[in-house]
């Protein structure tokens, strides 16, 4: 410092002087910044979307996907025949989560079929890993996935796979199972996704 | 000079140090005379760097950043701008080749220990460029809101959200929105024509100061200016920056741009490897194409993002993915420290620094070959061994570069 004093110290007042400069330039800087970030959090508009879905499954036959759009996302409505419901007691020892003890789901859908119907799955389209959307392959045993394959989900990105419940393999990028978003029946043959209340439809 | 010209340069220069620049950083700005073909790529990058400034301020034009119109906006340049596709496909095959080149002269600077004392600044400064020149590459491929760009973007977005706590806040913040939108495509259009173009301009203005202030290193690794024309001050190795070196990097620049227009003509899309076919469709946020993979220049990153699948230490596979992609870049920040030879240039560094810089390369291919493909059991396996090799290359460094048998440098630079 060229003005502290002939002996080369700062004065006890310059110095406190300058820490509560400095701490003021933060305090501005924090409040200045504030506005910026604040304007790139999702907006009004933004939030108010996303209202729930309603679905008619009446065509919906078995082994059939059906994908609709929620919230910009894409909704699974699978119609699992009874075979495919019993290859999922197969897979128990190959999956990660094979209970479905994480919070992936509403509670209504943590039982093995991971649904409110044993045969109707309704899950997000979205990989658990970084988002991909998977691809439905009921195909048994293809050259690709090798001849363990029982049929499910597999995401192109980075290769994890998922059974025809949702739930995650062992030893794959993505960490926890497929979401199940909140859903209920409004009658046998229509679906409301978005919501378990029936009133919000 | 004529008189005229004499007294108005004095008049600027009483002003405006116009002389003293000039030869602060040209005429008497001593390089070494043993410049090679790797001396040519930091100019090519200042070259395509000024490509991609003035193809994309026509670009912007005609283009429209919003999520119902960019797809439609691309094509229009392509098929109705006069012009528009030659400009576009110098911006697009300009966005590849400034990895090519950045690549390569950052290669330059690990064969000759360029970044080694005194120029380790000069080498993270040129990182924090290649940072930037990472977002601007990511931000561009988002613009024409084909499927490439809307999961390409999807995937690297959703690495935030694997931060734990913080991760979904964090992925809202950055998107706008509760998912990938029109608010998000909005905003990457002002990084990528605002924000980064800037602050990669003023580093690369910083990493040029600062390259003058060190001066270049050389094939050779040893300081010209250790070496003085006691008389002069002179490097004796040194020769001026103009003309020798303006006109060497001129004949650089036509070889560069006979492969540039070739690319431009002959093949824009180059295989699929510079423009991705999935990019010719548009965004569809319900149906992920069955075949992704990012640019080639990202592929080698993203090979050891899906390397990982096992959880361990009670992080899941997931964070260590996406820690583990970015430790693979930051890493060579650490360079100017890992590397404990006594010499700097490969040419007297020993066989295991040889051998261990040949892995390395090999990795950085086999890697980014392996990310341009589907994941298979055998492709995962192959991307975990070439990680480690990866890995190894850069945390082994202290170790084999300080063991490994040296040959003597010379005095004077060679040929
Ligand atoms: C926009 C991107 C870049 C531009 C325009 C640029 C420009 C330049 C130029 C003109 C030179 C002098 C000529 C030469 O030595 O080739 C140079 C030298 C250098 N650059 Fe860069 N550069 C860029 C990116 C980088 C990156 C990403 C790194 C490394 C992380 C880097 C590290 C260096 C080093 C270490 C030198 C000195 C090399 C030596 O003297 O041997 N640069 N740069
Ligand atoms: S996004 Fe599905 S595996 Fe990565």
């Amino acid at each position: 410092m060229t003005d502290s004093g002939d002996n080369g110290k700062m004065s006890g007042r310059r110095r406190f002087l300058l820490a509560a400069t400095s701490v003021a330039g933060v305090v501005a800087g924090a409040g200045v910044a504030t506005p910026f970030l604040r304007s790139m959090m999702p907006s009004e508009r933004a939030k108010a979307a996303g209202a729930p879905i309603d679905i008619d499954i009446s065509k919906l036959e078995p082994g059939m996907l059906l994908t609709a759009e929620w919230r910009g996302k894409p909704v699974w409505i699978l119609k699992r025949t009874s075979e495919m419901l019993d290859d999922l007691k197969k897979l128990n020892d190959k999956l990660a989560d094979p209970d479905s003890q994480r919070d992936q789901q509403p509670s209504y859908a943590q039982n093995p079929t991971r649904s409110i119907k044993p045969e109707i799955l309704v899950v997000l389209g979205v990989c658990t890993h970084l988002g991909c959307s998977p691809v439905y392959r009921k195909d048994i045993a293809p050259a690709d996935l090798g001849p363990d394959w029982l049929g499910g989900f597999f995401c192109p990105c980075h290769g994890s796979k998922f059974d025809l419940a949702g739930r995650v393999y062992k030893n794959v990028p993505a960490p926890s199972n497929l979401v199940v978003p909140p859903y209920t029946y409004l009658s046998d043959s229509r679906l409301l996704v978005g919501s378990d209340s029936k009133e919000s439809a | 000079m004529s008189k005229q010209q004499n007294s108005m340069m004095e008049w600027i220069d009483k002003r405006f140090p116009l002389t003293a620049t000039w030869k602060a950083h040209l005429s008497e700005y001593y390089a070494p005379k043993n410049f090679n073909f790797w001396y040519y790529f930091g100019s090519l990058a200042l070259l395509v760097l000024v490509n991609q400034l003035l193809t994309g301020i026509f670009l912007t034009m005609s283009y429209k950043p919003d999520a119902s119109m960019a797809f439609a906006s691309v094509e229009y340049i392509m098929r109705d701008v006069d012009l528009g596709w030659l400009i576009r496909y110098m911006h697009s095959t300009g966005a590849s080749m400034f990895f090519v080149v950045v690549y390569l002269h950052m290669f330059r600077g690990m064969l000759y220990g360029s970044y080694r004392k005194p120029r380790e600044l000069l080498w993270l400064i040129g990182m924090a460029i290649f940072f930037v020149l990472m977002s601007l590459a990511f931000t561009g491929y988002i613009l024409p809101w084909g499927q490439m760009s809307y999961w390409g973007a999807q995937v690297i977005v959703s690495m935030f959200g694997a931060i734990p706590v913080i991760g979904d806040t964090l992925s809202n913040w950055i998107l706008g929105d509760f998912m990938l939108s029109d608010a998000a495509l909005n905003r990457f259009f002002a990084y990528h024509v605002v924000t980064l173009p800037w602050l990669i301009v003023v580093l690369v203005f910083v990493h040029i100061i600062a390259l003058h202030e060190t001066g270049s290193n050389n094939p050779d690794g040893i300081e010209i200016k250790a070496n003085k024309n006691p008389d002069t001050g002179i490097p004796v190795d040194g020769i001026p920056f103009h003309p020798y070196y303006t006109v060497k990097d001129i004949f650089g620049v036509i070889g560069f741009l006979i492969v540039f227009c070739g690319i431009i003509f002959f093949a824009p899309e180059m295989g699929g490897y510079f423009l991705e076919d999935n990019n010719f469709i548009p965004a569809n946020p319900l149906h992920t194409p069955d075949h992704i993979a990012p640019v080639w220049y990202f592929t080698p990153y993203y090979s050891m993002l899906r390397a990982v699948t096992v959880n361990f230490l009670g992080v899941d596979a997931k964070l260590w993915g996406v820690i583990l992609m970015a430790a693979a870049v930051v890493i060579f920040c650490f360079l100017p420290w890992l590397d404990r030879s006594p010499v700097k240039s490969i040419r007297y560094k020993g066989p295991y620094f040889k051998f261990a810089l040949t892995l390395f390369v090999i990795s950085f291919f086999v890697l980014g070959w392996l990310g341009t493909k589907s994941p298979t059991p055998l492709y995962t396996l192959l991307a975990q061994i070439f990680t480690v090799i990866y890995f190894a290359f850069f945390l082994l460094m202290p170790w084999y570069s300080k063991i490994d048998k040296t040959k003597p440098e010379p005095k004077n630079v060679t040929k």
